[in-house]
Order: structure tokens, then sequence, then C-alpha cells
């Protein structure tokens, strides 16, 4: 059957049709799409874990038990499971075991643009890369026979293009796989160090099975056009060298990653007079061909920096661009910035407006770091906003007022380890937990705090004050991030407390289908002085017309912020 | 066959997505190779959104580059002038003329450049102009300008209107069927 999926869904019918039961994973951009159709079958075990390491570890047990299994993160969420992925290479799989991983070059949605593939080469393990959905489809099924094939992890890349374009994909049904008996095997599966000794030694056998294995796999594929020109390219940027040269050039179009073919390069390279390897970030494919001794050309025309298209492509070869309209108007950027009603706005006004140094974390609410709230002092990774205050107060000796801001999911994604320092190690660091009772950026998945798994269904609820106060914070409090004095009152007495304090500031999302939004607010011209004291809020709502504010009620949701602010009383409700 | 280049442009949150959905359905329907290619995530929070959808006998790259789009759907009144460079020399722009103001102007920081239509089309560029809103509003509802604007581009995609209607009854949830529809009939007839 033919649809149009999204690289991401085709992924997920592949390890279904594969014969998947657990996923496990952590959302994030561009991968969680992944996970949130596999939720959508009944048939098999889904879960949204607390971090990347988490997830990877849940699909490690479900495949030592016998069945196959995966999960999908993001790029930097590999940081976070490296380090059950490393030794997942020794102790190999019982059922087969996937890793979907996605890279965001450009950086669409994400504080890096770092480069997967290395994590392949580093840890020893097989890695595969699509191009289109009915690759990744494919690919994403084939990875399991892969993995128990080699008795090894495979991880599946994706790119942020790769991950979100829809294309057309042939699908098929469900092959139930029966589970493999569990069998108890210290040697493969207890890694200390006698057993180890004897694990790394079949790692390095199995490369060079896999890299024998990569040089007639269907995975890689040599489409011969004229000898002049060959390239050496794979995932998006295949497609890229096929729009802007055609088929007048022939392509060596790799599929899996890791480890590279020698002779199957050796063999293209022999039948064309220049070789180029096209591939976006590093020149991995490229320091490969050239330690084969082969003459090749990559990051000296192609830069390591962002996402191609055809036109890179066009403009290293020569090939003429399409003319573009002679006439240019600028008009001004439009970032993205925090929604109409948003509950941070409220927490980072208090906190711009007393002038709080902030340590920032991932979320929606790195958007506060915009003008004009401009709160935020610094985003470094998941959690670093809690660990990060903490040595910055023991090296400022409590010259600044300062404080962190983390939301609920990554609280619990590994800010909790931050706090279990703060309170050991005893600084007066305020953390100020954003619950917005939802993982926000991602597109609304539930989290251990929401009280509802990933089905949507009743689960267990981390009680946030309890666990902040187990751990050793005495001083924990909950503000309502729409009541401005409330947040500033609660800002300016923990900050200037000599002991470790959390404010949660507490309220859903204002995008939560389930929260209901009240009438919008307006403004009496009569009342409004221009002043523009609503317009420090950054509300995509409020504007100026004519000197006087006036605003959108058709984004407006009525959380009254600013009607806290005007001095001049002009902002009214209407009837509620 | 040449492959025909579209781009959705507008402002996170104002239903590119659906309206890119709606599309794809249709083309796939009519037995295109298909491409439909956006970003999800941080974009969307109130940012500037682009949804490329390519289609025809073979399709490759799923992005449009300069000088290559033969329609731009803009649902906000300047998105379209911010992609313009992505326009082929005989392009279209369909325009709902709704301002929204970006955050430098909120800031003060910038003016928003209300008269920018008026120059594209001085340069001699085929811009179709409209208050989708309005007419998404009398329709029912203020979300229905994706909608009304696909019933805009439907007048110039030579795929029959009944193909299109049948598209948006399978896209579009039960209970806003009528709504959706009305509201692409207003963007289709609109003079």
């Amino acid at each position: 059957m033919k649809k149009l999926l999204i690289g991401n869904e085709a992924v997920s019918r592949g390890l279904y049709e594969g014969g998947i039961e657990v996923v496990s994973s952590y959302p994030g951009t561009p991968s969680t799409e992944i996970t949130e159709f596999l939720s959508k079958y009944d048939d098999i075990h889904s879960e949204w874990a607390p971090n990347e390491k988490v997830a990877l570890e849940v699909a490690f047990g479900a495949s030592v038990a016998g069945v196959r299994s995966a999960c999908a993160m993001k790029h930097v969420g590999l940081n976070v499971a490296a380090d059950p992925l490393f030794t997942l290479s020794y102790t190999g799989v019982t059922g087969g075991l996937v890793i979907c991983v996605a890279d965001d070059p450009a950086m669409h949605s994400s504080q890096n643009e770092q480069d997967s593939r290395h994590y392949a080469i580093a840890a020893k393990v097989p890695m595969l890369e699509p191009a289109d959905s009915q690759e990744c489809y494919s690919f994403a099924m084939k990875a399991f026979e892969l993995s128990e094939q080699f008795d090894t992890p495979v991880i599946l890349r994706l790119t942020t293009r790769i991950a979100h374009s829809q294309s057309i994909t042939d699908i098929g049904e469900r092959v139930k796989k029966e589970r493999t008996p569990y069998e108890k095997k210290p040697a493969k599966y207890i890694m200390m160090p006698a057993y180890a000794k004897a694990k790394h030694p079949f790692v390095e056998e199995r490369t060079k099975k896999l890299a024998a294995f990569s040089e007639t796999c269907e995975f890689n594929r040599t489409e011969m056009g004229g000898t002049e020109l060959g390239i050496i390219t794979a995932g998006d940027c295949y497609q890229y060298v096929k729009e802007a040269l055609g088929d007048r050039v022939s392509v060596l179009k790799l599929g899996m990653l890791n480890p590279l073919p020698e002779k199957l390069i050796r063999d293209f390279a022999s039948k064309v007079k220049r070789l180029v390897v096209v591939e976006e970030l590093d020149g991995i494919i490229e320091e490969h061909v050239r330690g084969l001794g082969i003459e090749v050309e990559g990051k000296n025309l192609f830069t390591p920096i962002g996402e191609y298209n055809q036109d890179t492509v066009r403009k290293v070869f020569g090939v003429a661009l399409n003319e573009k309209p002679g006439c240019q108007v600028n008009v001004p950027v439009r970032p993205p910035m925090m929604c109409a009603g948003c509950p941070h706005r409220g927490m980072f006004y208090a906190l711009s407006k007393n002038k709080i140094t902030v340590m920032g974390d991932i979320g929606c609410y790195t958007l506060g770091a915009q003008a004009p709230l401009t709160a935020l002092d610094s985003t470094l990774c998941m959690g670093a906003s809690v660990s990060g205050l903490h040595g910055f107060n023991l090296a400022d000796k409590g010259s600044r007022r300062t404080a962190c801001v983390i939301g609920d999911s990554t609280f619990i994604h590994s800010g909790i380890t931050g706090l279990i320092n703060v309170a050991y190690n005893s600084t007066s660091s305020t953390i100020i937990i954003l619950d917005n009772s939802i993982t926000g950026m991602t597109g609304h998945q539930q989290n251990p705090t929401t009280g509802y798994n990933i089905k949507g269904d009743p689960a267990s609820k981390v009680d946030l004050e309890a666990l902040c106060r187990a751990v050793g914070i005495n001083r924990v409090r909950v503000v309502d991030p729409y009541d401005i004095a409330e947040c500033e009152k609660a800002v300016l007495e923990e900050t200037a407390s000599d002991e470790a304090s959390v404010i949660i500031s507490r309220r859903p999302c204002v995008l939560l289908k389930n929260v209901k939004t009240r009438t919008p607010v307006k403004v009496d011209p009569d009342k409004c002085k221009g002043c523009r004291k609503c317009m420090t809020l950054g509300c995509p709502a409020i504007s100026i017309k004519n000197k006087k504010a006036v605003i959108d009620h058709t984004l407006c949701v009525g959380c009254d912020v600013c009607k806290q602010l005007c001095a001049f009383g002009a902002i009214e409700s209407e009837d509620r | 066959m040449k492959t025909t280049n579209l781009m959705i442009v507008g402002v996170g949150g104002q239903g590119t997505l659906l309206a890119s959905k709606l599309l794809g359905r249709l083309l796939v329907s009519e037995g295109y190779d298909v491409k439909v290619s956006e970003v999800h995530g941080m974009s969307q929070r109130g940012g500037s959104v682009v949804t490329y959808v390519k289609f025809g006998e073979k399709v490759y790259s799923p992005v449009i580059t300069e000088g290559e789009a033969d329609y731009i759907v803009s649902f906000e009144k300047i998105e379209a002038v911010r992609y313009l460079s992505c326009l082929s020399s005989n392009g279209k722009i369909i325009v709902n003329n709704q301002e929204i103001d970006p955050m430098p102007v909120i800031t003060g920081a910038a003016v928003y450049p209300s008269e920018a239509l008026k120059e594209i089309k001085d340069a001699k560029i085929t811009v179709d102009e409209m208050d989708a809103l309005r007419l998404a509003e009398s329709a029912g509802s203020a979300k229905a300008v994706n909608i009304v604007l696909m019933g805009r581009l439907a007048k110039y995609l030579g795929i029959s209107k009944e193909k299109w209607e049948k598209a948006i009854e399978e896209t579009v949830p039960a209970k806003t069927r009528e709504m959706n529809l009305k509201a692409f009939n207003l963007g289709y007839d609109y003079k």
C-alpha cells in the first residue's frame, strides 16, 4: 500500500513491521514522531523514558530478554545514551536492537550540529542512513536483521530533512517475531573486566565482518552516468546531487555509513576521472576514502556548517542557478517567540525586571533569552542550568542575585542530579522549575510529572515538591506565573535567602487542549497613554498602532499578565 | 514532465501544516510523485515557517531554492515578501493580506513594512491578494484561513474542484467539514 509518510512515520512503520515489541525514548526534535507513531500500535509496548540513557537501557533489557526493541532520540540525546551504547557494542544483543538518531544540520531546533556518525565509528557499531521515506521504512526493518545477524546494536541515522520530509512509501504487514527464550549468558552480558576483555576481540572481528558485508550489501549502490565526475554521497545529499546534476554524473550512494566499504569505493573511484564526496557536516566519508590512498575532494569545496540543498551542489559544479526576481524588499526578521498566554512569560518578566542572573536550560523557555525579556545568561545542555548555577555561585560568592530556570520534563531528565548536588554541596542556589505540565517544545509529550503515560492513560506522577524536599531542599514554594507580584516576591525572597531553594512556577501550557482560556482583554484607547509598558512582555498579541496599544483578539487568551502592568487601567477584561 | 514547486509560508501556529497535509493527500491521489518538507519544533512558536511541496513524475530534493517556486502561498502579508527570492521568473504569489507583527516590530526595533506588497506588484510580479481572514471568519472560523487559501490555489493548479473537496473531507475533522468546505469555496470564488 502506497502512502505519503514523513521519514519518522516511515521509520516507525518499518520497526513495527520488523517485529518490534518494546520502544522507549525521550522526545527530541527531529526524532520525536518515531515514538509517537509507534505508540499508536496497541500490540507493542511504547513509553517515554525520563532520558535517553534510561531509554537505551530499557531497549537493552528487552533485547536481553529476547525481543526486538528500539529507542529514538535527537543527536544530543545520543550523548546522554553514550554510556550504555559503548558497552552495548561489547555485549551485543539477543533480540535485534535499533537506535534511531536524528541529526539537525542547520540547528533548526538544537543547540549544536554534532555529527552522529562519529559515535558509530567510536562505538564500533553499524550505522544505516536512509535518503527518503521508502528507505526509512525498509532500512528500519532490515536494521533488526542486521542487528541479530551480527550480534550488535544498529544505529539508524536520520537528518532533519529526511525525518521531516514526506515522500511516497510502499508499506506492508507486520511480521510477528517469536521471542528468543531467555538463557543466562554471563560471559556475554556481564561486562566486568574478565568478560569484557574477551569481548573486545569479538567487537574487532565483528567490524571486519561488517566491513566485508558492506562491500555487497543492498544498502549501498552505484548509479553509473558519465566518467568525468563521480560523487560519493548519502542521505539527503544524494537527493541534492541528483536534483542538481541529474543522471549525467556517476553516483556511489551509500546507505551503510559504518563501516564503510573499501573495494566498492576503489572500484567506483577507478571508473571516474574526478572523485568528490558530498556530505553534510563533517568529512567522514572523505577521510575514509583518503585513508585508502585515493585522491578525493570534499570539504575543500563544501562547508562543514549547516544544511545543503541543490543550489549548494550547483554552485560547486558550475551549474547555472535559476533566475530569481530582480525585486527584493527587506522585511523584519521573525524569530520564534513565546506564545500569547505562555505561562513562562510572567516569571521571566519578574526575573528580567529584577536583573537576576539566570542560567537557562533546554525547552520552549529558552525563548526567554530574546528581546524584550532577555532574561537568560546561559543555555548549554539538558540539566546544565541547575549544576551550572551551583558552579556559578561557588565562584561568584554571592555578589549577584542568581537563579536558574528548568522545565518539568528537563528537570526529570537531568536536573534532579544537579539539585542533589546543590543540596549535598550546599550553595544557596535558587532553582525555578517552570512546570507547564508537559514536554512543550517537542510538541506536547507526557512525562513523569504529568500523571499520564505516552498513550494518555493515567500513570504514576512525580510529586515535585516532595522530591525536592526529599533530596534536602527545605525552601520549596509554588507560585502562579500569571501573578506577577507573587513571582517577584518569591524571586526576591528566595534569591536573598542563604539557603538553597526551589520555586515551582506552575501553570499548564496554554496550548494544551484541556486548558480553558479566557476571553481576550482589550485596550481602552482613551485610557492608553502609549507608554509601551505592556510591550516589555514581548507578547505576540500586543502591538502599537497609532501610538496606542492594540490587542489581537485572535491571539489573546486572557492571561491578564499585561493588565497587571498597565498603570492607567487601560487594559480591560471583556465580560466573563 | 517538469516538477511543480509550491511553497506555503506563514507564521507558526497559522495552520500551514494542515494545508500541506491536504495538498499531499490530493497530489498522491492524482498519481504524482510527491515530496512535502517542513521543519517542526522551535520554528513553530510564532516564527516564520515554510513548507515545500513538490510534485511531478520524479522528485528528488525535498526543498525549494532560489528562483524555483511556481507558486508561493503566503498566510501573512510580509512572509510572501520574505521568500520572494525563491519565486521563479513566471511564478505567482497568493497572499492573505493579514498583518502579524514580528518581534522586532513588537519591541519597536523595526516598523511593519505595510507597503511591501505594493513594491513587488510594481515590479510586475503576479500577486493575488485577498483578505482570507475575513473570508474564514465569514465561513465560521478564523482558523480556516488555510482552507480559504487552498481554495484560491485550486484556481491555478488545474485539479478538479470535486477532487479538492473530497481531499478536504478526508483531511479535516468531521465536525468542521461543512465550515471548511464553505471556506474553500469562498477562497475559490473570490473575485
